[in-house]
């Protein structure tokens, strides 16, 4: 199937879920309303589209200049040799969408990571706890609001070398 | 009582002689400069030729730790463990620029130095240093610990 | 935040808690794993990640898209020469530009060199930690051999930040035939001793044959990629699949193995060595040797800076094209220099401007200024773009965020060890701790990579 065929086919099957497609350096963009996140990738999952590999999920900080986080996904479907990207955006003050894991078993990590770097919540999460950063950081470190040098030593560092 | 003296500067000569070609060493790996570490122990630039190739994996039985990689505030108080096992008398080699100075990292997650959390003696610099600096560093500390005095005021009468 | 972790609330209560790392000999890179132990027996495990995050998005955010060059050497930091790749690349999709065909061919022999060294450690840290010293030596000794090649290149045997956007920053070494054949033939020497040593003894195999398997579907659903996915029988190679520079017209085979478990993930890694050793070969023979340069008297450096006080200077200035500088006519050949655009403005900058240029004439100084300072400097346009390599780990990814200022507004990597490692819980199940150690040890685990 054509890159163009596909993406009408991916479209035809989820419906509303599909806010509008976009266009990035030749690569198709699907922007998804949040509330049909997991039900879109579901079926994305299945035949006939058949994405096997959740590639990468991630979000980036638009909440100063738009007020949202958009998580961004990336789906890699073997058979066909195709990847496909799908974004969502959540609301700056509470971010929270429903997880993925279940579908992929890369999501639980994948999810601990965005939620450690964001502070965004994945509802029905099986161990949502910090992965990257450690127990007692306060504040999600990849928020444009976090400062870039805000060190929170764990152990009394000796400042005076 | 310069008899006492004399015996007690050929001791320590003989003491320094003793550790410095003995250092057994505790690699706390965890970056980039562990590659550099392992060309360094092996066959091509061969820190066993300097009596420093035996690599101990548990710190009560290192007196040289070294300590490869960037430290990051989650790994602090592990480092901090690690040294404090360790027994008496102990070094501490700062191996490449992260853990000299937090190297090229200067934000929230890096310490800015291994020195804020642990007495270093020697540093190396570079981003990774090449084995023949590694190997200078070794060599430096050699020489400290040569020329390291000893505490002999219990062999004083009083 | 919680501070128990999940297996300290779920333990049984007779069986023990044990902790692997995050500083252990058999740990390469720092992880620390918890196990619940009933005797030698594996009972359940979990990971934590993250000693070694040095914030490398959140920094590159914060520098300019020349400047962040650094930080990607340091990412997966055994074969550094792919992630720069990978982040030129995106780059360049980006902007739109295209690197030249010499500059092509080079990036693909780093490429190669890189994916060796990759797995000539991955492999010596597999098998010391198992017991087999000898090769850990033995495959060091190769590794040398491989890192001459680039250093004399690159001036760096590790973090070079050789490949650029746009190109790469110099020219090979004079000489570069013999030293890569010289590499070449040591690494097939030593494979072929390793390989005698470890592929049918009895030990290595009964410590990896049946150990650490994983299936098909499971693999896929972790997201595996790169040699741990083929190791279970699936054939997706980034170069092939979506072939980028010039790999389609390259030939080369990609091995798989059948089982998923840790000796087959030994195997495929030793014929992807041999491999890669083959497409160094086919690409070597098609680098042509570096035209000479065109005749003219040549001018010293000193001198042509101090006659172009006076006057723009005529003829040739002799610099070395190998990283001393560069000679003009053999820069065409090595980085895609601007766009066309008017010299000086910032829409035409994507690579350092020619020394020869920056130290005679004012527009070259002028372009120079402009690439470098802050505020200024390479600009692609607003949107994200994502490109990945195959690296040696796997589908290696830049997801790049630009809003048409200096600096990225979000830079993200895809990491293929992130999604290996998140399967080791499940690989090591009902094992027991001795097969820790070749499980993970096979899955070369990076800890730049892993925690950026």
């Amino acid at each position: 199937m054509g890159q163009e065929t596909l993406i009408e086919a991916i479209r035809a099957k989820l419906g509303d879920a599909v806010e509008r497609v976009a266009d990035s350096f030749g690569d198709p963009v699907l922007i998804l309303r949040p509330a049909a996140v997991r039900a879109a990738m579901a079926a994305l999952r299945e035949p006939p589209f058949d994405y096997a590999v959740l590639l990468d999920l991630t979000c980036v900080d638009f909440a100063a200049s738009e007020g949202r986080f958009e998580l961004v996904y990336h789906l890699f479907s073997l058979g066909r040799n195709v990847r496909l990207r799908l974004k969502a955006s959540l609301a700056a003050a509470d971010p929270a969408v429903e997880t993925l894991v279940g579908l992929w078993k890369n999501a639980e990590w994948l999810e601990r990571e965005v939620f450690d770097m964001f502070g965004v919540r994945f509802e029905g999460h099986p161990y949502l706890r910090r992965i990257l950063t450690y127990e007692g950081f306060e504040g999600h470190a990849l928020r444009k609001s976090y400062p870039w040098r805000l060190a929170q030593p764990r152990i009394p560092l000796k400042d005076d070398v | 009582m310069s008899g006492i003296d004399f015996v007690t500067t050929r001791l320590e000569t003989a003491i320094g002689w003793g550790r410095k070609f003995s250092l057994f060493h505790y690699p706390f790996i965890t970056a980039c400069c562990g590659m550099e570490y392992m060309s360094t122990a092996c066959a091509h630039f061969d820190i066993d030729r300097f009596g420093a190739g035996l690599t101990r994996f548990s710190p009560r039985q290192a007196d040289l730790l070294l300590v490869v990689g960037t430290i990051t505030h989650k790994l602090a108080p592990v480092l901090k463990t690690v040294y404090d096992q360790m027994l008496e008398p102990k070094w501490v080699i700062a191996f490449g620029a992260c853990t000299v100075s937090g190297g090229i990292y200067q934000n929230y997650a890096v310490v800015q130095g291994i020195d804020r959390i642990i007495p270093v003696d020697i540093y190396i610099p570079g981003c990774p240093p090449r084995p023949e600096m590694v190997l200078d560093g070794l060599l430096k500390l050699q020489d400290k610990i040569q020329h390291q005095k000893q505490d002999w005021r219990w062999a004083r009468k009083p | 935040m919680d501070p128990l972790m999940r297996i300290q609330r779920e333990a049984r209560p007779e069986s023990m808690l044990l902790n692997m790392g995050p500083s252990h000999p058999a740990m390469h890179g720092t992880l620390r794993i918890v196990l619940e132990l009933d005797g030698e027996k594996i009972l359940n495990s979990e990971c934590e990640i993250g000693y070694l995050h040095r914030g490398f998005e959140k920094t590159c955010e914060n520098k300019t898209w020349f400047n962040l060059l650094i930080y990607t050497d340091r990412l997966n930091y055994v074969s550094p020469l792919i992630n720069n790749l990978g982040y030129a690349m995106a780059m360049e999709k980006m902007l739109g530009v295209t690197a030249p065909e010499r500059a092509q061919l080079i990036r693909v022999l780093m490429s190669e060199l890189s994916r060796v060294s990759d797995h000539l450690t991955c492999l010596a840290a597999m098998a010391m930690e198992n017991g087999a010293f000898t090769v850990f030596l033995y495959m060091m000794k190769a590794r040398e051999f491989l890192w001459d090649v680039i250093e004399f290149t690159t001036g760096a045997r590790m973090t070079t930040s050789y490949i650029r956007i746009g190109g790469v920053r110099a020219d090979l070494h004079p000489g570069w035939q013999a030293s890569l054949t010289t590499a070449v033939r040591e690494t097939r020497k030593v494979l072929k001793d390793v390989s005698g040593l470890l592929d049918k003894n009895s030990i290595f195999i009964g410590r990896t044959r049946g150990v650490g398997a994983i299936s098909k579907e499971d693999a896929l659903s972790y997201g595996w990629t790169g040699p741990c996915l083929r190791s279970t029988g699936i054939p997706y190679d980034v170069r092939k699949a979506s072939p980028y520079l010039i790999y389609d017209r390259l030939s080369f085979e990609v091995p798989v193995g059948e089982l998923g478990d840790n000796y087959d993930r030994y195997i495929v890694r030793m014929r992807e060595m041999e491999q890669s050793l083959r497409l160094l070969e086919q690409v070597a023979a098609l680098i042509p040797d570096a035209a000479p340069l065109a005749g003219g008297p040549v001018i010293e450096p000193a001198e042509a800076i101090a006659g172009s006080r006076r006057q723009r200077t005529g003829g040739r200035i002799r610099l070395s094209p190998n990283l001393e500088g560069y000679e003009k006519e053999r820069l065409a050949g090595l980085t895609a220099l601007d766009k066309p655009a008017a010299l000086g403005s910032p829409a035409s900058l994507i690579a350092v401007p020619p020394k020869e240029d920056t130290y005679t004439t004012m527009e070259g100084l002028i372009s120079h200024f402009l690439f470098f300072m802050g505020g200024k400097g390479i600009r692609p346009p607003k949107g994200d773009v994502y490109f990945s390599v195959e690296g040696g780990n796997g589908e290696v990814g830049f997801y790049i965020v630009s809003d048409g200022t200096d600096r990225p507004y979000r830079l993200h990597l895809r990491a293929p060890c992130f999604h290996i490692v998140s399967a080791l819980e499940q690989l090591i199940k009902g094992r027991l701790i001795a097969d820790v150690v070749p499980t993970f040890g096979s899955m070369n685990m990076i800890g730049g990579e892993l925690d950026r």
